[in-house]
């Protein structure tokens, strides 16, 4: 524990704006993911461990995507477009026909296919880890702002990431389709007697949820490390923003990463060696205050 | 009690033994038996998938560098080495379970221990139990072999040794530190074992090469943590002049395209001990130009034909780079080749005995030569130094060879120091 340290950093303005701008990028990054998690949740009460597994096949469709084109905007949209098919096949041939079983077999269909996933990542890309490499747009010096470090890629993450987060939101509060998946959330029985075909909304959410995931996947591969397995530690990340923030709530995933990347951003220097133990100390204490999550509605 | 499986001499022992001095007398070529066709089998242990299963791919073709070799000149006696490689998934009980496994369930004759240093632990007690010979040869932690406690008689370690390398790399930060006035250090290894080891070692020897430097941070990062954003912004804030990283494989390279953005290896001086190695040199998009680092392995060093030439054996063999666990493993098991032939057996008591001092003409030793110490079973005077990259080949144009003289002097202290001696 060095809490002068922690002290010095708030109490420093470049300290305070390259850790937030660090808190930031870990929270929307992992945004991306938890929402798809939250959402498959709170709508289909699926509880979707392969997500982590999308997230790195995002990763490495873009990396593909980035080997044939050069360009990283089409590695992306690569990224979060073939996971996204690659979600509506996972929901129609898999999921669709485990709803309503007991929840272990739907885990035990989710740690098949991360563990297929993982075998078919080494087949195809080679069991070694890759390296995408940074876009060349983005190889410039980081901005400095109030004395703290900005790194241009990050600047773009967080704009990008802000967007797709709004976006998220408009969908889900403002329009009709986002009516149909928080009513479907709520009372599906209800859905389908309205005459919705609570199928499609099913396997609509996957494809979201799989889309958010890609991008993700996508967006974050200049930074990482390609390997089989890297969406493990994502997906296991994602529940406890899940947990935080409230099941199916786009809102309680977005502040609840935000809270763990800033979590993980200041406890790095006040708490080096408890900051794992940081983000499942808040996850604790918010299910013993308020077990339905930050967001979450009680009685669910 | 009768043993079912006893060899003795039965009817159809004795004409198979009259058929082939028939074929002889008649031929005139010597008769093999089947025992003497038999493969040697070895056994090895080994970590062939998650995020370092390229020791497993490596650590084989190492190996099979010189198995190939030994089998097309014939084997020893026409007995030729079968080498069986399995999947630890570096789990120390699942080591320990193959290694026992290959010895009594497939009759293995030698154990390879190509794994990570927890399992290497593992696997010498089975050696120990069992008496097979047994050759570690990717575990780095200095007390496997230096920890007289441990010791098992037929086991040895054909790998860099942590010690071996904390010095001769705080040898050389030492000098740059007083040369570049670095006087404010930082630590960013893994947490786990090896990275606490390595950064406590260096720091101990840096602090006594040279008293001047403070360590105002340490940040330790978990082992295959996506993203070190958190640990390179406190490194930023911290200011130091230098830092030290024991970080290897995929951390490394996620750690150096992160820090890259943050333009961190402009504002100090990195001194990332993993970073000569194929496995990052040609993984990193951006190799940035200054990275201080230790020679573990390129083809450009040692700066011999030998080297170059067996560089470029393996490359046209297995298409692609050889790594430090690939040489790591060609030398293993040279030694256990040469010492097949001094004893014309695969008997691990004989081995042994003959492995303990032997001396080998090798590409990677210094002079051409490595040794195998006797006296704790290890391998000493491998060709290490440190230099500073750049993103093409050689990649570390400038080596500083290490001084095996000093090390050995401060490896004898701290032997000492910690009750070894």
């Amino acid at each position: 524990m060095d809490l002068p340290a922690l002290a010095e950093c708030l109490i420093s303005p470049s300290c305070i704006v390259t850790q937030t701008t660090s808190g930031l990028i870990i929270g929307l990054l992992l945004f991306m993911v938890a929402a798809g998690v939250s959402l498959i949740f709170g709508v289909l009460k699926v509880v979707n461990f392969a997500h982590g597994s999308f997230y790195m096949l995002g990763a490495y469709f873009a990396y593909t995507a980035y080997q044939v084109t050069g360009s990283y905007t089409a590695a992306v949209l690569a990224g979060g477009i073939g996971v996204a098919i690659f979600g509506l096949l996972f929901e129609r041939l898999l999921i669709a026909r485990v709803y309503g079983s007991p929840v272990l077999m739907q885990i035990l269909v989710c740690y098949g296919v991360i563990l297929i996933l993982d075998d078919v990542v080494k087949l195809v890309w080679g069991a070694d880890f890759l390296s995408f490499g940074m876009p060349e747009t983005f190889q410039a010096l980081p901005f400095l702002f109030a004395g703290g470090v900005i790194p241009v890629f990050y600047l773009f993450l967080i704009i990008v990431t802000l967007i797709i987060a709004a976006l998220l939101g408009l969908l889900i509060t403002r329009t009709r389709y986002g009516k149909i998946v928080r009513a479907a959330a709520v009372n599906p029985t209800m859905v389908s007697a309205l005459g919705i075909n609570t199928g499609v909304v099913y396997a609509s959410v996957f494809v979201l949820g799989g889309l958010l995931a890609g991008l993700a996947g996508g967006l974050a591969a200049p930074v990482r490390s390609l390997t089989a397995g890297m969406g493990l530690s994502v997906v296991i990340e994602s529940f406890i923003v899940t947990v935080i923030g409230g099941m199916g709530s786009v809102a309680g995933a977005l502040v609840g990463s935000l809270l763990i990347g800033l979590v993980r951003s200041f406890g790095s220097i006040g708490f080096p060696l408890f900051t794992e133990g940081l983000m499942f100390l808040m996850m604790v204490i918010v299910l013993v205050l308020k077990p339905s999550g930050l967001f979450g509605k009680e009685g669910r | 009690m009768t043993n079912r499986n006893r060899p003795g001499v039965g009817r159809r022992t004795v004409l198979k033994g009259a058929g082939a001095a028939a074929a002889t007398a008649v031929a005139g070529f010597p008769f093999v038996s089947r025992a003497e066709n038999k493969p040697i089998k070895i056994g090895m242990v080994t970590v062939q998938s998650g995020r370092v299963a390229m020791i497993g791919s490596s650590s084989s073709q190492g190996a099979l560098m010189q198995i190939e070799k030994f089998n097309a000149a014939g084997g020893l006696g026409g007995r030729k080495i079968e080498l069986i490689a399995r999947d630890s998934k570096g789990k120390p009980d699942e080591a320990a379970r193959l290694a026992r496994e290959f010895v009594n369930s497939e009759g293995c004759d030698i154990i390879f221990d190509a794994d990570t240093s927890a399992a290497g632990f593992a696997i010498q007690e089975v050696a120990r139990e069992l008496g097979v010979l047994t050759m570690h040869m990717t575990p780095e932690t200095s007390s496997l072999t230096a920890d007289p406690k441990l010791k098992a008689p037929t086991a040895f370690r054909a790998a860099r040794q942590g010690i071996h390398d904390c010095i001769a790399c705080a040898d050389y930060a030492a000098k740059v530190s007083k040369a570049k006035k670095l006087k404010r250090w930082m630590g960013c290894s893994p947490d786990y074992a090896y990275g606490r080891d390595l950064n406590k070692l260096f720091f101990e020897y840096l602090k006594k090469f040279n008293p001047e430097v403070e360590v105002v941070g340490e940040s330790w990062p978990k082992l295959f943590q996506p993203d070190y954003t958190e640990h390179l912004t406190k490194i930023l804030q911290a200011k130091p002049h230098a830092l030290f990283s024991a970080l290897w494989g995929g951390d490394l390279t996620a750690f150096i395209d992160q820090g890259s953005i943050y333009n961190l290896f402009a504002q100090m001086e990195v001194f990332a001990v993993n970073t000569a190695d194929y496995a990052i040199v040609t993984a990193v998009k951006n190799l940035p130009k200054g990275i201080h680092s230790s020679t573990r392995y390129l083809a450009s060093y040692p700066k011999t034909e030998a080297n170059a030439k067996w560089a470029a054996a393996y490359l046209a063999r297995f298409k692609e780079h050889p790594l430090n666990w690939s040489w790591e493993n060609d030398a293993g098991t040279q030694f256990v080749i040469e010492a097949m032939k001094k004893t014309n057996g695969v008997d691990s008591k004989k081995l042994a005995e003959a492995i303990a001092g032997m001396t080998i003409e090798s590409p990677f030793g210094v002079n051409g030569k490595l040794t195998m110490r006797a006296e704790d079973h290890t391998l000493i005077n491998y060709d290490n130094g440190w230099g500073q990259t750049i993103s093409k080949e050689p990649f570390l144009p400038d080596v500083q060879p290490a001084d095996w003289n000093m090390i050995f002097e401060h490896e004898k202290e701290w032997k000492k120091k910690n009750n070894y001696l």
